[in-house]
């Protein structure tokens, strides 16, 4: 287990060695700035009229929306990059098992969004000051455990699709495009099916987060379903890892 | 150390390596000699248990390299052909990290310790990306010295350096193989002769001669070549040297030298240098040229041919 969190403490350093980090850090900081300020905006106009208090909820809504594009840069590298460059061979000689090493690049990227998020508290905090009683505290838990199990799930599908290409552009088209799915596509026919429906909602990325979590409810069938999607993530990335060994 | 029998690889439809047996015993350094595509690399990534056989079985430091690949992994020490590194981590780091994987204790003294044997303590703060060819491949080799391996494999590991520092790795080489096992392949011959205590030669996938290089040349040829050329005119200097006792064979070359052959044991040098001289020649060289590692390929294979 110690090897796991060596490889995730090296992919981390690299995360913070290369302009990616800061450019993910930007592209997912900046708008949600931008709409932390226009909440509290259209708030206050809302509160002038006896409005509703704002609610920092929408912001871990664009948080996750943000990861559906961004996730697949953070992992698209960690397993294709060791493939081109051949330093999978040294990995794959070291005492390491092939799911300590995928599981140990999964977290160093899980690792870096959980910082990322963590920097997004400060909202909340702000907001609770400006409404009166103050907001939701629990909300807000159950909307970040949300923001949790949905990177940690998405991050986990990019690295195991990151271990099947040596190209890393590839991984990367693949993996945007399965998230794009999970999170548009596949419940779309919902609307228009007699039955048959829910299996597809079920299927979404989107609604266990929007529809349940991010509103303060937090179902088994959510938990379950993201970090099924996490093991299903790891257990491809190492099954990926041992073909290679045999090819 | 080293105990591999019967050992088949295929890639897809085509067979790499077919029927590998040796063994290699501790303190002993053996070397892996064949032409580009043989299997050397292939053989080596078995041992090191970066990838199962298709058949056979291999025990490396007495542990089986498929059962127990982590155990062999953990008493190993590997550097592959292309010595693949992070370019974009510093020296130091990219070590630390490979000792920590192999759990070392005190590890930043160790890393000091392997930086100090290859020679680049100097550059330890440095980018890997900015290293030379021959740098890098000492990087791979402290990596793969770290851990203090009780078997050490090396893949091509003189080439890229200059002269001065391949003198410096094979005496390494030399030092860490009295009391471990080293397995190391090249395509020099001299390389082999200069470190290894035994030579396996590879070919096709199949091992087709294992002895000392001594041994392998001298059973093989029976018979030493040396070149001779004097200054000046040398038309007939084939002529006088063919008539010497002792010489096999004399043939003159386009550049005005002339090879000749002795049964090895009897040598006709000293004599050929007096016939030659009488004959009015200056001589200004007398020189023996060994079999090269194609000559000993051809050699064996055509052997192997008549055979059939």
């Amino acid at each position: 287990m110690k090897n796991i969190w060596t490889i995730a403490k090296r992919e981390l350093d690299n995360y913070f060695n290369s302009p990616l980090a800061y450019v993910v850090a930007f592209s997912v900081l900046l708008p949600i700035g931008i709409y932390f300020s226009l909440i509290l905006w259209v708030g206050a106009q809302q509160a002038m009229m006896g409005g509703p208090a704002p609610d920092p909820s929408p912001m871990n809504w664009l948080f996750v929306f943000l990861m559906i594009f961004l996730s697949p840069a953070l992992t698209m590298r960690l397993l294709s990059d060791e493939a081109r460059m051949g330093t999978l061979e040294l990995l794959l000689t070291a005492p390491v098992r092939d799911f300590e090493l995928v599981a140990g690049k999964w977290l160093g990227a899980f690792v870096f969004v959980l910082g990322l998020a963590a920097l997004t508290l400060v909202y909340p905090l702000v907001m609770h000051n400006f409404v009166s009683p103050g907001i939701d505290w629990m909300v807000v838990l159950s909307s970040y455990i949300g923001v949790i199990l949905v990177t940690a799930a998405l991050l986990a599908l990019g690295t195991g699709i990151s271990a099947i290409f040596s190209n890393q552009f590839a991984a990367f088209f693949v993996t945007l495009g399965l998230f794009f799915f999970l999170w548009f596509m596949v419940s779309l026919p919902a609307n228009y099916l007699t039955n048959g429906g829910d299996v597809l909602n079920y299927l979404s990325i989107a609604t266990h987060f929007s529809q349940s979590m991010n509103t303060g409810t937090i179902n088994l069938g959510d938990i379950v379903y993201y970090l099924s999607l996490t093991a299903l993530g790891l257990f491809a990335g190492t099954t990926a890892v041992e073909i290679r060994r045999w090819r | 150390m080293i105990k591999v029998s019967g050992l088949t690889k295929d890639y897809g439809a085509r067979r790499a390596i077919q029927n590998v047996s040796f063994d290699a015993q501790q303190g002993e350094i053996v070397g892996f000699l064949g032409p580009n595509g043989a299997g050397k690399t292939t053989t080596m990534r078995i041992l090191t248990g970066y990838m199962p056989p298709t058949d056979g079985e291999a025990i490396v430091a007495g542990y089986d390299v498929v059962e127990e690949s982590l155990e062999v992994r953990k008493r190993v020490g590997y550097l592959p052909e292309t010595v693949p590194l992070y370019n974009d981590m510093i020296v130091f780091d990219y070590l630390k990290f490979m000792g920590e994987l192999r759990k070392i204790p005190k590890v930043d003294d160790r890393v000091d310790e392997v930086l100090e044997m290859v020679g680049l303590f100097e550059r330890a703060d440095g980018y890997i990306g900015n290293l030379s060819k021959g740098m890098r491949q000492r990087i791979g080799l402290a990596q793969a010295l770290l851990h203090r391996p009780e078997v050490l494999i090396l893949d091509e590991p003189t080439i890229g350096l200059d002269p001065g520092q391949v003198v410096e790795v094979r005496e390494l080489i030399k030092e860490i193989g009295k009391e471990r096992t080293v397995l190391l392949s090249t395509h020099l011959l001299n390389e082999a002769q200069n470190i290894c205590d035994r030579v396996l030669i590879i070919n096709k996938g199949k091992i087709v001669a294992e002895d000392t290089t001594e041994n392998l040349q001298a059973r093989l040829i029976g018979a030493e070549r040396v070149v001779i050329r004097v200054r000046g005119e040398s038309d007939d200097l084939a002529q006088t040297v063919k008539k010497v006792k002792g010489v096999q064979s004399a043939e003159a070359k386009e550049d005005g030298s002339v090879e000749f052959e002795y049964a090895s044991g009897k040598d006709a040098r000293p004599e050929v240098a007096k016939q030659v001289i009488n004959a009015g020649y200056e001589l200004i060289e007398l020189r023996p040229i060994g079999m090269s590692l194609e000559e000993i390929f051809l050699e064996l294979t055509s052997a192997d041919a008549k055979k059939k």
